[in-house]
């Protein structure tokens, strides 16, 4: 394999293109530190500069616009061999599109080095505006010179915390400042300036980078920083089946067919984890269990449903028509099933302080919320439990435990008031 | 069993669990419902995660730790997987294997978080530009939570491709006791490297039409890999003879090898009713069906698990039936829209339902009345 990184003198872009320059000088950044062609991964994307795959000696890999700095960060954070070079070839207009992933891969100072082709213009579609167009810069989209100012990349990816950042106006040769680039353990971006001459060079009649440079506040320079070293962040566990309640069967249960209990209250009252602790009572006592939580996106406000199904089969169902008994705690519960309510034919058991609504089902009230809303789905399960004799209130209390619960809810007042 | 030993989790603990063993090694993740439950449990699990800033990072991270040879996973839903498409077609393009997993919820846009839907498949067929088949699969149970993810592993491996996992809130998030013993052996992935001497030709197709895999460490060859028209080499091409057989290859490589990756469910009994379902639809079918043969009623049950490419068995089984009922929960019928088109048989009835699951009597309530 040839030891140079282009295979080529002539390549793929228009004469007098400022993509010549960069991709020889960074022929001879690599020469210069002596790098092979196959430690390096050159990630090209789409435009002009993206053409150059088939002229590089080196692994290349051709992605998407915009897409190819995120795309050489996934193959730099996942190579064994750390000797390896990832460089980066995109064009304003992929620096435009694809900003987050030069400001994640700054934050995170990620080991690859971009190189930006910033000729303020989109070649390859035809010569329209981009993000780093400056104002004044006449483009086919800007036929009266661009009204808006330009990004400064290099203040960005700085602000973002990149360990190298260097801007240069390509000239020659600036091989050095590309092979301090290379040199960086992190991320490093050369923003190299530049004219298209097929589209900037005639639109703009004797414009000099130098100038526009000026008229927009902005100069060549290299700024090296701390590099950022971080840990990826590895697993804590071989396996999850260690991490769970392995259950084993303590109790004896009476349950004859599968019953479903829908018990709704407001978020923060722990009706999930109610929920939770029945089903683990549920499991001890040698049932199978299905249980669905309900409630909107916003954890802990409006209203929280959860739905345990049990059953003495094996395999529990995982839906049933209706539930057989329906729990509402509170106002908020309720409000989400009164469409629901109106066709119920079970038994709704309802909290005291709440209006009856209409439906067709049997309705039992007690006052649930009278050790608190902390207590009230906890404590109308235990009021289930007592009135049905599923199986022994013991299996709810090691639920408690199980669920983390047991030293939160005032549990002797419950057996108080249920006569347990 | 009755006194096994038993755990109460929900489905993407046993996905996590599953997938980790059949080889996956790295999580990338963005936040979002109903697929958190595998974030949090992969972040604990895989041996790598990585947090990334949005989705389109995501699976272009994911793209290239693929390409330095690890096998990457992600789960997301609707939202986050919109921003994923354009990537999911350079990972295609690519040939380099991952897993997606799309934890679906209700739409359209960003519908409602915490509520279940299967309303992403025809999205899921159709995202490749050019109507390239992505092999995708379906979880309809816990079961499936446990034995997909291997199959999935060995899809993405073995084909080179990007494979998705389509599942639901009510797989994802919903807990259930389960017998560990009831669990089979997972094993881990092969992953065998290109090795030869002689020159490496990226996309040079070899058995069954797919190209050996060489991750970009090596030393010895160059790699090329390229989302764009390309020809064997891995050379951007406009559209000679050699990049579009070689784009081809890519639709054949998916159908010609299906039968390495068709799963289904099928019970039979008699050939008048056949109920279709996928996703967690399934496990209501399954209830109905129960039901309905106590009624003396002749029903069958095809739960797809393998969706795209269609395999051509559920053909066979379906020309057997004189009623079909396709069981899904979307508006209007996605997977019968993708078995039978737009102008649907008149004995093909759509049952459907958003919002909620389907319930046990609706599937009845059809049979009964057009079966
Ligand atoms: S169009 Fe402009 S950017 Fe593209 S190769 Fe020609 S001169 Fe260079």
């Amino acid at each position: 394999m040839d030891k140079k990184f282009l295979n080529s003198n002539k390549l793929p872009f228009c004469a007098g293109c400022g993509h010549h320059l960069i991709a020889q000088n960074t022929e001879k950044a690599l020469e210069k530190l002596n790098i092979d062609p196959l430690d390096v991964i050159l990630v090209s994307d789409i435009g002009c500069h993206g053409i150059i795959d088939k002229f590089a000696n080196s692994h290349t890999v051709h992605g998407l616009h915009g897409r190819s700095v995120a795309l050489a960060a996934g193959i730099s954070l996942g190579l064994k061999n750390k000797n390896k070079k990832v460089i980066v070839f995109i064009g304003d207009g992929g620096a435009t599109i694809g900003m987050q992933h030069i400001l994640e891969a700054s934050r995170l100072d990620i080991d690859l080095t971009i190189l930006i082709h910033n000729n303020m213009l989109y070649g390859m579609t035809g010569g329209q505006a981009s993000g780093l167009t400056p104002k004044g810069f006449v483009t086919t989209t800007t036929p009266d010179k661009s009204k808006t100012r330009n990004y400064d990349i290099c203040q960005i990816a700085l602000a973002a915390k990149a360990s190298f950042v260097a801007r240069v106006v390509v000239k020659p040769d600036f091989s050095n400042i590309i092979a301090d680039a290379i040199k960086n353990d992190g991320f490093s971006l050369v923003e190299a300036i530049e004219l298209c001459p097929s589209y900037a060079v005639k639109m703009n009649k004797g414009m000099k980078i130098s100038e526009i440079l000026k008229e927009i506040g902005e100069e060549e320079f290299v700024k090296k920083n701390e590099n950022y070293r971080w840990e990826f962040y590895t697993n804590s566990t071989e396996n999850l089946f260690d991490k769970v309640k392995i259950l084993e069967k303590k109790y004896e249960h009476k349950l004859e067919k599968t019953f479903c209990i829908q018990l709704s209250g407001s978020a923060g009252e722990g009706v999930q984890t109610a929920g939770e602790a029945f089903c683990y009572a549920s499991i001890l006592s040698g049932l199978s269990v299905n249980h669905r939580g309900s409630y909107p996106v916003t954890v802990g406000v409006g209203f929280s449903t959860t739905e345990i199904i049990i059953s003495p089969e094996q395999d529990c169902t995982y839906n049933v028509n209706s539930p057989d008994i329906i729990i509402i705690t509170s106002l908020d519960g309720l409000n989400v099933n009164i469409e629901k309510l109106k066709s119920f034919k079970g038994i709704l058991y309802l909290d005291n302080s709440l209006e009856t609504p209409q439906t067709e089902a049997k309705i039992i009230r007690y006052d649930f919320r009278k050790f608190g809303a902390k207590n009230s789905a906890v404590f109308s399960l235990f009021y289930i439990l007592k009135e049905k004799e599923i199986y022994p209130i013991d299996a709810l209390i090691d639920g408690l435990e199980l669920a983390n619960l047991k030293d939160k809810v005032d549990l002797e007042k419950f057996k108080q008031d249920l006569n347990i | 069993m009755e006194n096994g030993k038993k755990i109460f989790v929900n489905g993407s603990f046993l996905i996590v669990e599953s997938i980790a063993r059949a080889g996956a090694d790295t999580f990338v993740g963005y936040p979002i419902t109903p697929s958190n439950y595998l974030y949090l449990y992969s972040s604990k699990r895989l041996p790598l995660t990585f947090h990334a800033p949005d989705e389109i990072t995501t699976l272009q991270w994911m793209s290239g730790l693929s390409a330095a040879g690890r096998l990457p996973i992600t789960a997301t839903s609707f939202p986050g997987f919109a921003l994923m498409v354009e990537s999911i077609n350079m990972a295609f393009m690519m040939e380099l294997p991952m897993v997606i997993i799309l934890a679906q919820r209700l739409g359209p846009s960003t519908g409602t978080a915490t509520c279940g839907a299967s309303g992403d498949l025809l999205l899921v067929r159709g995202m490749i530009s050019g109507g390239y088949p992505v092999p995708t699969f379906a979880i309809s149970d816990f079961k499936d939570c446990w034995e997909i993810p291997e199959i999935a592993i060995n899809t993405a491996v073995n084909l080179r491709t990007p494979v998705i996992i389509l599942t639901s809130k009510e797989i994802t998030m919903t807990n259930r006791s389960f017998e560990i013993s009831s669990l089979k052996e997972i094993k881990k992935v092969e992953r065998k490297f290109y090795s030869s001497d002689e020159t490496y030709i990226p996309y040079k197709p070899e058995k069954n039409l797919v190209p050996e895999f060489l991750p970009l460490s090596s030393n010895k060859h160059q790699i090329r890999i390229n989302a764009s028209t390309h020809d064997q080499k891995g050379i951007l091409q406009h559209s000679t003879k050699e990049a579009l057989e070689n784009s081809a290859r890519l639709y054949k490589k998916i159908v010609s090898n299906i039968k390495d990756f068709t799963l289904y469910e099928y019970d039979e009994d008699g050939n008048e009713n056949l109920l279709i379902s996928f996703d967690v639809s399934s496990v209501v079918c399954k209830e109905a069906m129960k039901d309905l043969r106590n009624e003396k009623k002749k029903v069958s049950l095809l739960v797809a698990k393998t969706l795209v490419p269609v395999p051509d068995v559920y053909y066979e089984i379906i020309s057997k039936y004189k009623k079909i009922f396709v069981v899904e929960e979307n508006l209007n019928g996605q997977l019968c829209e993708m078995l039978f088109g737009n102008n649907i048989p008149d004995n093909v009835i759509k049952i459907n339902s958003i919002g909620k699951m389907i319930s046990i009597d609706k599937i009845k309530e059809e049979v009964r009345k057009n079966g």
